[in-house]
């Protein structure tokens, strides 16, 4: 070999290490779903053939078919919501640019470090008094509107060319009919990585859902898997099928979206 | 603005009054963003009002009365040897952890920048895959594997590392090793993206210009690419120390805290005191200031160092 290969060497070997560490529990948990939980504690690294038996033991002790609908439903509704309420504020932020609106950003990013923890409680008491426990709309509302979604969003507008809202505005189009038929369009790649940060988070997301939704009829696939393993027997099988099954959803998303995710975060950073 | 002033004449002419398409369109960009301001509004800011105050009332339940002395709470905080031991738990991850994760996450994204690597989309997906897994599924996974009877014992019993098993998860540093592990894991994937994002901007002339005055490719990587992407490691900085002093997932789903509190985090023993058992809010939220305080304070430190241009 010649020295500018043998010099490409530590790099290959960094990545390879890394991407095993990285990759290992992710196999382990899909090996370990279809293994028998004495099989999954010997350390077998095969496939075995105990799926659809980890499957129905899941069924029979948690009910999936449900927190994986309300999983769904708090995260699609969370990602729609928060890409409308957080696009259009990004946009006017940088399209109707004016000093009162640099002032309001300053304010909004100090949401930023406002940690969850610090709201947890009054947000609780809020829904409580509102009769909103246990309702979707508890989950969703504290979720939609983030500074870093906003500032995504707004730093993205910078490359929006501003000579086609010029064009628009004299071919008649309405301000609004100018976000949703050429901004939209024009910014997939932002809405992309918009979405699949926001639906990750909301699928993701363990402890508001904890707090809020004491009914475990509207428990979402954290809570259960959570909840699976506290208990006193642990099936190793099962509750790896029951993890892979939670995290499978938000993979997917990301592993569709992954091209324009990267796209969309490049773009808003330039 | 001065477009006003043009625009009256043909202002007056107008139905509705004396507004100009400029400061119609004004008006328009402050409609688009009411529904987001209120929401952070409400959610956010509001919460973080009526937490303060709630900081200041002792009471259990809804019967809250202000406390004697008014700092009371925050007086028995720092006589609380368990708060004591999750604050020092969760800075132990601060520390160690956010510089390990955001070194690595700077490695891999220039080994990955570099524009003859091969296979880049399998690195590239192969490390961020852990973030789409949600903290409880990893952190649950995470625990199969550091059983006492689990994989990670039997490998290392395999390798001959170690004679007998070890009780990682029942000990106070393994338990904390575990848990900055997993965070290692789970993150790294994630900052390394917002590095890659960084070094795409990065001008290429001036990596090539230091090749040519001789520069090998650590000292280009060093003294070239890295101060270049200060303004993101500041970000990503921030907002892994944000992460961490939030953490709570994983304490309550990896370690279950223990043993003996030894490796919980403030945010979890939040949880505890608010939510569980006797809950008491008013504790609680004196708990929460202490967590945004904190926050507000490194955050400022790290904007302060990371602001000092050369």
């Amino acid at each position: 070999m010649t020295r500018t290969t043998w010099r490409k060497v530590p790099g290959y070997a960094f990545l390879t290490i890394f991407s095993i560490f990285s990759l290992f529990p992710l196999y382990f948990m899909v090996v370990g779903a279809t293994n028998t939980s004495t099989d999954v504690l010997a350390s077998r690294l095969l496939p075995g053939a105990n799926l659809i038996q980890n499957f129905q033991d899941l069924v029979a002790a948690a009910d999936v078919a449900s927190a994986m609908w309300y999983s769904a439903l708090y995260a699609v509704a969370t990602t729609v919501l928060a890409l409308l309420v957080c696009s259009i504020a990004g946009y006017g932020f940088e399209i109707y640019h004016s000093k009162g609106k640099d002032l309001l950003m300053a304010v909004l990013l100090l949401a930023m470090m406002i940690p969850f923890a610090a709201t947890m409680i009054p947000l609780f008491r809020m829904f409580a008094n509102f009769g909103m426990v246990n309702s979707a709309f508890a989950v969703i509302l504290p979720a939609i509107s983030t500074p870093f979604l906003i500032l995504l969003f707004r730093q993205s507008s910078r490359s929006f060319p501003h000579e086609i809202i010029e064009a628009a505005r004299l071919d008649g189009l309405r301000e609004l009919e100018i976000f949703f038929r050429i901004y939209i369009p024009t910014m997939k790649s932002t809405f992309a990585a918009a979405a699949v940060i926001t639906f990750m988070t909301a699928w993701n997301n363990f402890l508001w859902p904890r707090v809020i939704l004491l009914d475990n009829k509207v428990q979402t696939m954290p809570m259960l898997i959570s909840n699976l393993s506290a208990g006193y027997v642990t099936n190793y099988g099962v509750l790896m099928l029951a993890v892979l099954l939670a995290s499978l959803p938000a993979m997917v998303v990301f592993l569709a979206l992954q091209r324009s995710f990267a796209q969309g975060i490049t773009g808003a950073i330039k | 603005m001065s477009a006003t002033v043009v625009d009256e004449p043909t202002a007056t002419k107008r139905p509705r009054g004396s507004m100009s398409p400029s400061q119609r369109r004004n008006l328009t960009g402050w409609v688009f963003l009411i529904p987001a301001a209120a929401l952070i509004a409400i959610m956010s800011f509001w919460p973080m009002i009526q937490a303060f105050i709630l900081s200041l009332q002792t009471g259990r339940g809804s019967n809250l009365d202000w406390a004697e002395p008014l700092w009371y709470n925050y007086q028995r905080l720092f006589q609380d040897e368990i708060f004591k031991l999750t604050l020092s738990n969760t800075f132990i991850y601060l520390i160690i952890q956010v510089p390990i994760m955001l070194i690595l996450a700077l490695v891999l994204a220039n080994l990955l920048n570099n524009p003859n690597l091969r296979w880049k989309a399998f690195w590239r997906t192969a490390i961020f895959l852990p973030c789409a897994v949600s903290l409880v599924s990893y952190s649950l996974v995470f625990r199969t594997m550091f059983a006492t009877d689990g994989f990670v014992n039997d490998a290392l019993m395999w390798l001959h590392l170690i004679d007998s098993p070890i009780n990682w998860l029942g000990q106070a540093g393994t338990a904390r090793f575990v848990i900055i592990l997993g965070l290692i894991w789970r993150w790294t994937g994630y900052n390394m993206v917002f590095y890659l994002a960084a070094l795409q901007n990065i001008d290429a002339s001036s990596v090539e210009a230091a090749k040519v005055d001789g520069a090998n490719s650590w000292q280009t990587f060093w003294f070239v690419t890295v101060p270049q992407l200060k303004p993101m490691i500041l970000l990503t900085a921030i907002m892994s120390t944000n992460g961490t002093l939030q953490l709570f997932d994983e304490s309550f789903n990896l370690t279950r805290g223990g043993p003996a509190y030894q490796s919980m985090t403030m945010s979890h023993y939040l949880y505890e005191i608010s939510f569980q058992r006797n809950p008491n809010v008013g504790y609680g939220s004196a708990l929460s200031y202490v967590i945004l305080i904190l926050v507000a304070v490194l955050a400022l430190i790290q904007m302060k160092v990371g602001d000092k241009r050369d």
